[in-house]
């Protein structure tokens, strides 16, 4: 059914933050359009063998970060903005770069140092067209 | 549409001679799976057979939908699917007989659903009970519980002498009846890793205590194991809400019951590591700290 959707028991992450993403993935391929409508949360639940309050743990945090919106009674729905594929690109980058933050501060960098390095990297892909 | 809880207890003890469960309040809403969680002789059975009324209560009030129980044991348990892992079936009769004799008996019983079941647990109706192996005769008592489609299931270690395989089966069916959002499951396992995946709340018993009920995504969000390092020399500034602290040299790990982002500020440059844990590492922890607490 939703089988596309699984949960791993060696992921460290916990199960509604696998559900997560993977709905974040679907709709930024564009696979969920915007507008779609998603599995009620029980039938989710159910169709991935999971408790009704992860599912609703990964839903709820889905529609503060806007990716979709919950109508009472109606069902959730992925939201209709516009570039929302852009915006989880660009959340994605924000957490590849606080990555990146962390690995030079360990190394003693300086922002400005990491901030070069950024450049020479952004000059290399350049080179590479 | 009755607004009453499936189960509820208020302040319950059911003295034995060397055994005493003691001030258990405990809530199962409609639509909730409660994973019931506690070492061997914690008192899992006796509170599901209080709530079952097979047991009365020396104090306390057990109410089930709403019915005084074990007063109103009658009216409970046409809502109820009770099943166990001491159930035993009729050895020579066939799983079609029992099928026939439970159907006679609730008017709910569902006899699609059970033929479903049937292919769904490899079961077929002309076997004889004693024919079975014992994860097959669980499956079953399972599968004559579910066909019924009670408003409530009881299940006392349902997945203890499963297979993987089976387990998976019967896990999948236990979160199929939350479609409908006015059934519930109680289910009492020795395996965390079933009640963590399908439980949306989860009660710790042990020593006839109650240590701790709330929902599963709470349990796993404040608890935290954190690897510290602290220079020689220095000393850890207090943190509230510790459970646990080991230490060598420089080295220690705390865990911590309410973990928020204001612990690690609180830490600064000595945290390593933070590690979220598995229910059963919550359990083991929460189950230990409880001891220390009640000794002390």
């Amino acid at each position: 059914m939703y089988s596309g959707i699984h949960i791993s028991q060696t992921d460290e992450r916990p199960m509604y933050l696998q559900i997560m993403e993977q709905i974040r993935q679907r709709i930024a391929a564009g696979d969920w359009a915007a507008g779609k409508e998603l599995p009620s949360i029980r039938a989710l639940a159910a169709g991935l063998s999971v408790s009704v309050i992860t599912v609703k743990r990964a839903y709820l945090d889905l529609e503060s970060e806007g990716v979709i919106v919950t109508r009472h009674g109606k069902g959730s729905f992925v939201a209709e903005v516009n570039g929302l594929a852009g915006e989880l690109q660009e959340a994605k980058l924000d957490e590849h770069l606080e990555a990146a933050a962390v690995i030079a501060r360990g190394l003693g960098l300086t922002d400005e140092e990491l901030a070069a390095r950024l450049r020479r990297a952004a000059r290399d892909l350049e080179k590479k067209k | 549409m009755s607004t009453f809880n499936p189960i509820e207890f208020r302040g319950v003890r059911k003295a034995f001679r060397f055994f005493t469960l003691d001030d258990l309040s405990l809530d199962l809403e409609p639509g909730q799976i409660m994973g019931f969680v506690g070492p061997n002789g914690a008192g899992k059975s006796t509170t599901i057979r209080l709530a079952l009324g097979l047991l009365t209560p020396d104090a306390g009030e057990v109410r089930l939908f709403g019915h005084r129980m074990p007063e109103a044991q009658a009216v409970a348990k046409r809502d109820i699917g009770y099943v166990s892992d001491e159930m035993r079936l009729f050895q020579n009769a066939t799983v079609g007989w029992h099928l026939r004799f439970v159907a006679s008996i609730y008017p709910g019983w569902d006899e699609d659903y059970a033929r479903t079941l049937l292919k769904r647990f490899n079961l077929r109706t002309e076997q004889t009970v004693k024919g079975l192996s014992s994860g097959e005769q669980m499956k079953a008592v399972l599968l004559l519980a579910l066909a019924r489609r009670p408003k409530l299931l009881v299940l006392d270690e349902p997945t203890a002498n499963f297979d993987p395989v089976a387990r998976h089966e019967v896990l999948g069916e236990f979160t199929d009846v939350l479609r409908d959002e006015s059934r519930s499951i109680l289910f009492s396992s020795h395996n965390t890793v079933d009640v963590e995946r399908i439980s949306d709340r989860i009660a710790f018993i042990d020593r006839g205590r109650l240590i701790d009920s709330r929902d599963k995504e709470d349990f796993l969000e404040r608890w935290r194991r954190i690897e510290l390092q602290v220079p020689a020399g220095a000393t850890l500034p207090e943190i509230p809400h510790v459970v646990g602290r080991e230490s060598d040299g420089q080295f220690a790990t705390l865990t911590i019951n309410q973990f928020t982002k204001d612990t690690l500020a609180r830490l600064g440059g000595a945290v390593r590591r933070v590690h979220r844990m598995s229910l059963e590492e919550i359990f083991v922890a929460n189950v230990m700290h409880h001891r220390e607490t009640r000794s002390s």
